[in-house]
């Protein structure tokens, strides 16, 4: 349990992201051990959820976030936490008010996660997002290069797919969420070296960024639904698939930043081919395959090339779109 | 061109709302759209002409409704906001 429970120590909150969720959660599905430290979570975390500057207790550099309940949240409690929890609990106005208050936000939470599961299968969800270290590096490292991997079909295990953990042909929702959010800071510090930044133009960007995606992602649904493909490709799937341009459109801000127009445009062409060879490439499996059971006679044929269109289709858009997102920020 | 949230949502709005208004006696059977004439295929591929006014049967008959609601609020919002 030590050796999980570092400090937070960079009050910074990309790192802090980072820090969190690259943290490996057990192999036995973190599920089962969730719960026993999602209960332990409140009783030490009580000193995190609220910043009490009533009593006398040294204040932690490290407070301010809620840090969700199954994730390491018990972490930075070390010494500095035993002084202020008896300091707290010698005043019983105080202590009562912080049961008050940690069982209201435990209120709180199940409401929320009840809404949330209504419209979102959190366990789905959670698939996407059960990555580690290595699968981040191996991953960023096919999107920039993706020309020497030889096998990407996705691997099964008893007919649910591996997690992104365990294979890295599998898709998630971590790398596009967080290039997503180091594209906006990105965007803003590009921004701010040509002084050309104020907050709205941060949340136009993201804004537009977001809705180019969402578009995406709606015309890709409809021209499967169109084309009847019966792939397991689901609207995660399709989310993660176009997030990924994210990872392509910070290599050519930061191509443009550190080189000017010239290393914009040579970072533009790398990634945009790099991007549209993994697209294709993953694409392939995923939708071309799934015919190989169709057996229809003439109107087999128009099939096949249809969906090698939208393969083709999908992955000369990225270019496009990166192109259009990224040139106002390098003049 | 710089999107908001907002403007989606317009456009969405819109374009359920085109899909909508498609009557179907007047319009959609007079170019081989109709309800009648998708009975087809009942083969494992139904071609693209069937899913399309599968589609534009299913949204007119789900979103009609809905339609009316969100549209209220838009035309409400657009007068206050401007």
């Amino acid at each position: 349990m030590k050796e999980r429970c570092r400090p937070l120590s960079n009050p910074n909150i990309v790192s802090i992201f980072e820090q969190l969720f690259t943290m490996d959660l057990p192999q036995h599905g973190y599920r089962a051990s969730a719960k026993p430290r999602a209960r332990a979570g409140p009783h030490t975390g009580d000193p995190l959820l609220f910043a009490d500057t009533s009593s006398a207790a040294p204040p932690m550099n490290n407070q301010g976030y809620y840090t969700p309940g199954y994730s390491i949240g018990g972490a930075p409690v070390g010494g500095p936490a035993d002084a202020g929890v008896n300091n707290l609990f010698a005043d019983p106005m105080a202590s009562a008010a912080m049961m008050y208050g940690s069982s209201l936000a435990n209120q709180g939470k199940e409401i929320v996660n009840k809404e949330i599961s209504r419209y979102v299968s959190v366990n789905k969800l959670k698939y996407f997002f059960a990555v580690d270290s290595k699968y981040v590096m191996k991953k960023l490292l096919l999107l920039v290069f993706p020309y020497t991997h030889q096998d990407w079909e996705v691997r099964y295990h008893r007919d649910t797919p591996l997690t992104p953990r365990h294979d890295v042909n599998a898709d998630d929702l971590y790398i596009p969420s967080m290039a997503f959010i180091t594209y906006i800071l990105l965007a803003g510090m590009a921004l701010g070296i040509q002084k050309r930044f104020s907050p709205e133009v941060l949340g136009l960007c993201a804004s537009t960024a977001l809705v180019w995606v969402v578009i995406e992602v709606l015309v890709m649904l409809l021209c499967l639904y169109i084309l009847s493909v019966h792939s397991d490709l689901s609207i995660f799937d399709l989310f993660a698939y176009s997030g990924y341009k994210y990872v392509g459109m910070i290599f050519t801000v930061l191509g443009g930043l550190l080189f000017g127009s010239d290393g914009y445009f040579v970072a533009l062409t790398w990634s945009s081919c790099a991007l549209m060879f993994f697209i294709v490439r993953s694409l392939k499996m995923k939708i071309l395959s799934s015919l190989s059971h169709d057996s229809m006679g003439a109107g087999a044929t128009a099939k096949p090339r249809l969906r090698l269109y939208i393969t083709v289709a999908t992955a000369a858009f990225q270019p496009i779109i990166i192109y259009w997102l990224t040139s106002h920020l390098v003049r | 061109m710089a999107f908001t949230l907002y403007s989606l949502i317009q456009a969405v709005i819109l374009c359920v709302n085109a899909v909508a208004v498609l009557h179907e006696e007047r319009f959609l059977s007079k170019i081989g759209w109709g309800v009648d004439q998708s009975i087809g295929g009942f083969g494992d591929e139904p071609g693209i002409k069937v899913q399309l006014m599968n589609l534009v049967r299913s949204v007119r008959t789900v979103m009609r409704v809905p339609l009316i609601a969100v549209n209220s609020v838009c035309i409400v919002l657009l007068l206050l906001f401007g």
